[in-house]
Parts: structure tokens; C-alpha cells; sequence
């Protein structure tokens, strides 16, 4: 992962564990499913979005609010690079 | 194995069912909450009216208060399908505008000031509504805002969690107010107020909390929207109710419930959450809803989610340490 990707991770797993109230931060994996933890729901996946948009100067497509890009912490980080192009 | 999912699960014998809840009605109404009659908002969709038929036959029509609270945004049919289900019963209905009190609250003009947010020019004669998009073709449920202009133009836009909040919120002031009403009612008359979701509401959250979720009893929780119909037909309420189809009567625009909350259509969306309840597989629902195997199983994700998502509203305020001497 570049210098940047591991930023992306620091800011992204800070977001989710800190607005989400994730109990032992330590123990969420990159790879666990944020939804099947029932760590986001349908409000907190607008708050992601809104995160995202406004940390990364990104814009999230309607077609792109899909699991595969946004269910874990691994899955967003790759995501995130995909769309500036950094990864 | 396959098990066949046979949509006359759902057949009731409603004159069976009819006197099941009208007894236990008057056993929780009378004798648990010690309370002499009910308050009843109706709303002129067929859950408010089979409820208000139900209290009939439970308590008698002098004992039910039947309450029409439009605002003003509300559909003018409504109140008159109202009318004429209270007219039924033999019930002259108080007619109570809440929108003197929505607009106390502020509430038109913040939750179009959130709208602004989204659709910049949104003001007064815009039409809107929101949609629910994402969730059954695989991806995650979001909202849209859509907007019809004065001059007929239409916006669509997907909307952020801090107007789409605000816009709930707001909107939420109207059933809010209507409970309000109710309990005064209520308060009144030493009565009980019904709450009137069916069993899809109620299992998917589909209602406000301490606004139309707030009562003292749910005669029709248990039961599928297709039996609710059923009652419906029982009762011989106006063919508008029941051949109607559900909307949600809070937004300007038209707008089903099935766009703004269910995944599908209600027919079909009880068919699923019947056989979600009673153990068939992915595989056994796609043919009885007419979808693929795959389909199918994004609307169990759908409905366990909204289900796990909204257990919050049907949770009694939640204490630090018990107080074993209240239940």
C-alpha cells in the first residue's frame, strides 16, 4: 500500500470506529463487513458517503454505493484509491 | 429441498379472526389498561379504517373516537374517505387541521430549507418526495429527493444524511402532532389510543417514534397487509379502501410506500416476509414473487436489515440498572 493508502486507512478506520462507537477498535478487522456487524446502517452508509466525499474530494456515484466498495474498511480504502487513482 | 411457498398461506377466516381481536381488545383495553373506550386516528387508508371497525365491534361505536387530522399537504380524499368510513359505522368524526401546530413547530419551513440544500431553487408550490433506490439491486439502500418545480420541470438529486435527516425529522412533526391529538382525546375520555401498523410496519419500522408508533395497543400488528385487506372486504369498507393502494399521504407528491420504504410491492413483499418468518429459502421465494433466486435473496438482506436497523424504535426507554419494581 502506498504512503497515501495508509493514510486513507488511518483516516477511514478513525471515521468508522470513532462515529460508530465501535467498542475495541483494535479488534475490527480490515476485512470484516461493516454491515453484517451491524456497525453501519442505512443512515450511517449516507454518513460514510458524506465523509468520504468531503475528506477525499470524491464523488460517490449512486451506481458505486454497492457492498463491494463500501463493506469494510479494506473495501473503502481500495475504493478510495480506485477514485483518485492513487492505488 | 425445495418447499413450495403457496400464497394462500396468508387466507384468514375473518369472521374468526374479527372476534379473536376484538375480544382480546377489550380485555387489554378494559381490564389490563383499565380504560373505558378508544381513540382512533383515521387516516382514510385501510389500516385506520379496519382499526376503526375492529374498536366497533370491540367497544361499540359510543365508545370509540374517531379523530381525522389532515394538514395541509394532506390529500383532500383522505378526509372525505374518512367521512365516509366514520359515516359507515355511525360515527360522526372530529375533524381536527393540524397544521396551525405543524407550523408552530417550524416544521414546512425547515424541512424546506433542508430541501434547498439539495435542489437549490425548492420553494413554495414545489411538489417533492423521496425514494428509496439501491437496496434490491444489490447495492445499499440510499434516498433520493424528487422535486417537481411549479412550472411542471422535475429534479431528481440523492440526498445527504444531514438534509435527508432534517426532511425526516420535519416531517415527522406531522405525526407527532396527530398523537398528540390523540392522547388529549384520549386524556379526555379515560380512553386507550390504538395504533394501527400492520405487521409489515411494525416488523420494518416503518413508523415514527412517538408519532404514529406511540399508542397503548396494535390490533392489527400481527397481521400481513393482504389480510388487513381481507378484513377490509369483511367489513365491506368503501371499495376506495380496499382496492386502494398504500401511500404514505406526508409528502407532496404521490407517493407509494413500496418507493419509499418496501422493497416491492405489498403483495409481495408479505409473501416474503411470511416465508422469511416460516423458514423457506431464497430459493423458495423467487417463484411466488416472480424474481430469480438471487433477487430473492436481496430482499431478505432487505428486510433483515430494516428490521435489526429499527429495533431502536420499538425499545422501551432503556435504564442503567433495573428497577425490578416496575415491569
Amino acid at each position: 500500500m502506498s504512503a497515501e493508502g495508509g493514510e486513507t486507512q488511518t483516516k477511514v478506520r478513525q471515521f468508522i470506529t470513532s462515529n460508530f462507537y465501535v467498542p475495541d477498535p483494535s479488534a475490527l478487522a480490515d476485512e470484516a463487513s461493516l454491515l453484517d456487524q451491524g456497525i453501519i446502517d442505512s443512515t450511517g452508509v449516507l454518513e460514510l458517503i458524506g465523509f468520504l466525499e468531503d475528506s477525499f474530494g470524491v464523488k460517490v456515484e449512486d451506481a458505486e454505493m454497492v457492498p463491494e466498495n463500501l463493506d469494510s474498511v479494506a473495501r473503502i480504502v481500495a475504493f478510495v484509491g480506485r477514485k483518485k487513482g492513487t492505488l | 429441498m425445495t418447499r413450495v411457498l403457496d400464497p394462500r398461506a396468508l387466507d384468514i377466516d375473518a369472521a374468526a379472526e374479527t372476534a379473536h381481536i376484538a375480544a382480546r381488545m377489550t380485555e387489554i383495553v378494559g381490564r389490563e389498561l383499565r380504560r373505558r373506550g378508544v381513540v382512533v386516528g383515521l387516516s382514510g387508508g385501510v389500516d385506520s379504517s379496519v382499526c376503526v371497525a375492529l374498536a366497533v365491534k370491540a367497544f361499540g361505536r359510543d365508545r370509540v373516537r374517531v379523530l381525522l387530522m389532515p394538514e395541509r399537504e394532506s390529500s383532500a380524499a383522505s378526509v372525505e374517505l374518512g367521512r365516509k368510513v366514520a359515516a359507515q359505522f355511525g360515527i360522526d368524526p372530529i375533524v381536527q387541521d393540524v397544521t396551525a401546530a405543524v407550523e408552530g413547530f417550524g416544521a414546512y419551513r425547515i424541512r424546506d430549507e433542508a430541501m434547498r440544500e439539495v435542489i437549490p431553487g425548492y420553494g413554495p408550490g414545489w411538489k417533492s418526495k423521496l425514494v428509496i433506490a439501491g437496496g434490491t439491486q444489490g447495492g445499499l439502500n440510499y434516498f433520493k429527493l424528487i422535486a417537481r418545480a411549479p412550472d411542471g420541470a422535475a429534479h431528481e438529486a440523492r440526498i445527504g444524511p444531514r438534509p435527508y435527516l432534517q426532511i425526516v425529522a420535519a416531517q415527522s412533526y406531522k405525526q407527532r402532532s396527530r398523537k398528540t391529538v390523540e392522547y388529549f382525546h384520549a386524556d379526555c375520555l379515560n380512553y386507550a389510543v390504538i395504533g394501527t401498523p400492520n405487521r409489515l410496519e411494525y416488523d420494518q419500522g416503518f413508523f415514527v417514534k412517538n408519532g404514529d408508533g406511540s399508542a397503548d395497543v396494535k390490533p392489527i400488528a400481527h397481521l400481513y397487509k393482504t389480510q388487513v385487506y381481507a378484513l377490509a372486504r369483511h367489513f365491506d369498507l368503501p371499495r376506495e379502501i380496499c382496492e386502494g393502494r398504500p401511500t404514505t399521504d406526508t409528502y407532496t407528491l404521490d407517493q407509494g410506500q413500496d418507493e419509499f420504504y418496501f422493497a416491492l410491492p405489498y403483495e409481495k413483499m408479505d409473501l416474503a416476509l411470511y416465508a422469511l418468518n416460516n423458514g423457506f429459502s431464497a430459493e423458495d421465494l423467487a417463484p411466488a414473487i416472480g424474481v430469480d433466486a438471487e433477487r430473492a435473496a436481496l430482499v431478505y438482506r432487505d428486510i433483515r436489515g430494516k428490521r435489526s436497523t429499527t429495533r431502536p424504535l420499538h425499545l422501551r426507554p432503556q435504564l442503567i440498572r433495573p428497577v425490578p419494581e416496575v415491569t
